[in-house]
């Protein structure tokens, strides 16, 4: 007996991982890759060119007309964007969490697809249709907007699919019961409850689509500046202090969105979407 | 414009098949009274929801006619008839309050208002409600069910019986003409469901208007019900009041459901006498003489007496204390036969049993045989039921032979290639056994029933590709869904010609 117990104590001991070591790897990680660069990014919004400490370049960012037009642009491309993928994901979404069949999956791999293609090949496709329809090279706006809505499509009926998905469907049999016409069991029940996905929806596509330069660049030959290319011209020309500070301020952005967003669904949990 | 009618809904003929090909409801025929508390009773999957949903208008018959105060409605969206369910896990919304929920449907409706108009002639208008009718018309339901001061409540605070309720109040809110059920006690508590019971059959007084209720507990249909409409496999069993359907049940198969039996095979003798456990009895029903038929005494009409004192003898091999009763299972020779008595007799104890003739209900019996028809294969097998078979086809005429080559000689020398010949087969009851190895017998399917009768079980065994039954009695035990193959011995095949062979 007592030779077992020794040995059980001495296996425990050499074991003695707990749940919070297992976070090691990504601590490292997010130290490595997030937390140092974004003390960097910190350290040079506040520096001069010169090396001394200041409010300089935040001064020169409220200040510059360009980059207030291009922090206008961006949110602009975003929201158009985003409302975009709205529309045409949400009925997609509707759609294929109604279909019965096994033919379900297969559909939503297919709209899904983008994804996984490579993003040079889509970027080429999309360039050679814009060309196709004399759109490129003329309708700057309109083909990164056309960019980012292919580009971020998947991510908006993904989330929408997986809460409809989960909508009882005796809700809306309830609400149809109850006297409601298709139209009124859409408004009153199914669009409500599918809420947290438009929320999660919007999230996923509102912040790349307003930063994502590449697309705006490859679609429009760099004649679209948004806020992510605004960052990379002022990196490119090794200012790093200005480049820095539109990060910071762009990060100020994201986390103001989030929170909006995130308190948002919170309180729909409260109320209990959650049954 | 109503007509004038005592049913408030009328099933003519009413069919769902599913896209599967399997019909849930099969040419169901029934009526229903205004006012009346009716409850289908079945297993899962007998059509009983089906048919709710059909009424409700979720769901639309594949044939047959739906008449509600003698309208077709068959075709009409759930949204305007006149009918409100309460659903099984209640289908509450979540992001709606009780206040919300309960007044969903009022804030929808419209009703017709008649007002003059400039010219003096009277127009119809349809209105909403207004805030305040909706208001009122919400807290006197919400009194109705206990719920007062619970406006503002999130539904998921609410605890399972409460969310029932609510579900109840957001349908009879409404006043519809019919109230429908689907399992609404299904997912509460013993002690909570048996409140309920009392108290929806309370609200059904009260409201006077049609409840329609389903249900696979029996104890729940006799409890609450005027009328239980016993289902299976999408066809209706028997149809009656709780005392009816308890006292006379038309087949084993409800006798089996409601409430608890013994069931046992026996032949009617004639002059109201009936054979079984190898004792005559007095009765008070009549069949054709010699006719096999199913008898069901109920546990508590089962009379234990001291020796010699009752019609049969036996052992007491069990006894079982259920509160008010002792449950005790007696042996006669190899027979069950299981008593409800408050009076307790011990294991092993040498009793009688007393049957007085209003004790005993006599069914005719479903099946004396298998019948089938069928196919003589080249090999001279038969196909029938979903399988192949080995048999002797020399029955078919009398006094012939089989030659080298498979051809059949008759007595008066004729030689007859039986192939493809179709013919009606018959097997016995007590002819089949089945097996669990998949290739010993001629036919595949699943144990679909399984019936205790005394001193057997009635086996049904069910083909996958046709769905052919093979009805049989055993004394082996089986579980139901069990996946086996269906023996049947060469010489128990009984075949006989569906018509002259050409020659």
């Amino acid at each position: 007996m007592t030779d077992k117990t020794n040995f059980n104590g001495k296996l425990k001991r050499s074991f003695t991982f707990n749940r919070g070591q297992l976070c090691i790897p990504y601590a490292v990680f997010l130290l490595l890759f997030v937390i140092f660069p974004l003390l960097v990014i910190v350290y040079y919004a506040f520096t001069s060119k010169s090396g001394s400490f200041g409010f300089d370049n935040f001064v020169w960012f409220f200040t510059d007309e360009t980059n207030f037009a291009i922090i206008l642009r961006s949110i602009l491309i975003g929201l158009v964007s985003t409302v975009g993928c709205l529309f045409i994901g949400y009925p997609v979404a509707y759609v294929l969490s109604r279909i019965k069949s096994h033919r379900r999956t297969i559909l939503l791999l297919l709209f899904v697809a983008p994804m996984v293609i490579n993003f040079v090949l889509r970027a080429m496709a999309m360039k050679e249709l814009l060309s196709f329809f004399g759109l490129l090279g003329r309708r700057h706006f309109l083909n990164t907007v056309i960019g980012m809505v292919y580009d971020y499509l998947p991510f908006m009926i993904l989330p929408l699919y997986s809460v409809l998905i989960k909508t009882d469907k005796s809700l809306e049999e309830a609400a149809f019961d109850l006297g409601a016409g298709s139209v009124k069991v859409f408004t009153r029940i199914t669009l409500p409850l599918s809420i947290p996905g438009i929320i999660s929806g919007i999230t996923m596509v509102f912040l790349p689509s307003m930063t994502s330069y590449v697309i705006s660049d490859t679609y429009t030959a760099k004649n679209i500046t948004i806020i992510g290319s605004r960052i990379d011209d002022l990196f490119g020309q090794n200012d790093f202090n200005s480049a820095s500070v539109i990060a910071l301020v762009l990060l100020l952005i994201m986390f103001v969105t989030t929170a909006v967003t995130g308190g948002f669904s919170k309180d729909e949990n409260a109320r209990g979407v959650e049954l | 414009m109503h007509k004038t009618t005592e049913n408030i809904i009328e099933l003519t003929g009413v069919t769902r098949i599913f896209e599967d090909g399997v019909a849930a409801v099969d040419n169901l025929n029934l009526c229903v009274k205004k006012g009346e508390f009716v409850t289908f009773l079945g297993p899962s999957g007998c059509g009983k929801t089906t048919t709710l949903r059909m009424i409700a208008g979720f769901d639309k018959p594949t044939e047959g006619t739906i008449l509600l105060n003698g309208e077709d409605i068959t075709k009409l969206p759930p949204n305007k008839r006149p009918i409100n369910t309460v659903f099984q896990r209640y289908a509450l919304f979540p992001h709606l309050n009780v206040y919300e929920n309960i007044a969903f449907g009022l804030k929808l409706r419209k009703d017709p208002v008649e007002t003059s108009g400039k010219d003096g002639k009277t127009v119809v208008k349809n209105k909403r409600l207004k805030k305040a009718d909706i208001k009122a018309k919400v807290e006197k339901v919400l009194k109705m069910v206990d719920l007062e001061g619970f406006e503002k409540r999130s539904v998921s605070t609410l605890s399972g019986g409460q969310q029932q309720r609510v579900a109840i109040a957001r349908a009879i809110v409404n006043e519809p003409e019919i109230l429908l059920l689907d399992e609404p006690l299904g997912a509460l508590d013993l002690k909570m469901r048996k409140d309920m019971q009392l108290e929806l059959k309370e609200m059904h007084r009260k409201l006077g208007i049609t409840f329609i209720y389903v249900t696979h507990d029996q104890e729940e249909a006799l409890t609450m019900s005027d009328t239980i409409v016993v289902m299976k496999d999408g066809v209706i069993q028997q149809m009656g009041t709780p005392t009816d359907i308890y006292n006379e049940p038309k087949n084993a198969f409800v006798a089996d459901f409601i409430g608890e039996s013994n069931i046992f095979s026996g032949t009617y003798l004639g002059n109201k006498k009936v054979r079984f456990i190898n004792r005559n009895f007095d009765c008070l029903d009549e069949f054709e003489k010699n006719e096999k038929v199913d008898v069901v005494v109920r546990p508590e009409d089962v009379t234990l007496v001291d020796k010699g004192e009752g019609q049969v003898g036996g052992k007491v091999i069990s006894s079982i204390f259920k509160g008010v009763h002792y449950e005790m299972i007696v042996l006669i020779g190899k027979t069950e036969i299981v008593a409800q008595d408050t009076k307790e007799r011990k294991v092993g104890e040498f009793v009688d049993v007393k049957l007085e003739p209003d004790d005993i209900h006599i069914m005719a019996k479903e099946f004396s045989s298998n019948k089938y028809e069928g196919y003589i294969t080249k090999k001279n097998t038969v196909c029938f039921g979903d399988g192949e078979f080995d048999c002797d086809v020399t029955q078919l005429y009398e006094g012939s032979i089989l030659d080298e080559d498979g051809y059949l000689i008759t007595k008066d020398g004729e030689r007859i290639d039986l192939t493809d010949v179709d013919v009606n087969v018959e097997v016995g009851l007590k002819d089949i056994s089945i097996s669990d190895d998949q290739d010993a017998g001629g036919a595949i399917g699943n144990i679909v029933s399984i019936i205790y009768k005394g001193d057997h079980y009635q086996l049904i065994v069910r083909t996958d590709e046709n769905e052919e039954d093979f009805v049989f009695d055993t004394e082996d035990t089986y579980n139901e869904n069990d996946r086996v193959s269906v023996i049947i011995p060469k010489d128990k095949i009984k075949l006989s010609l569906k018509a002259e062979i050409k020659r």
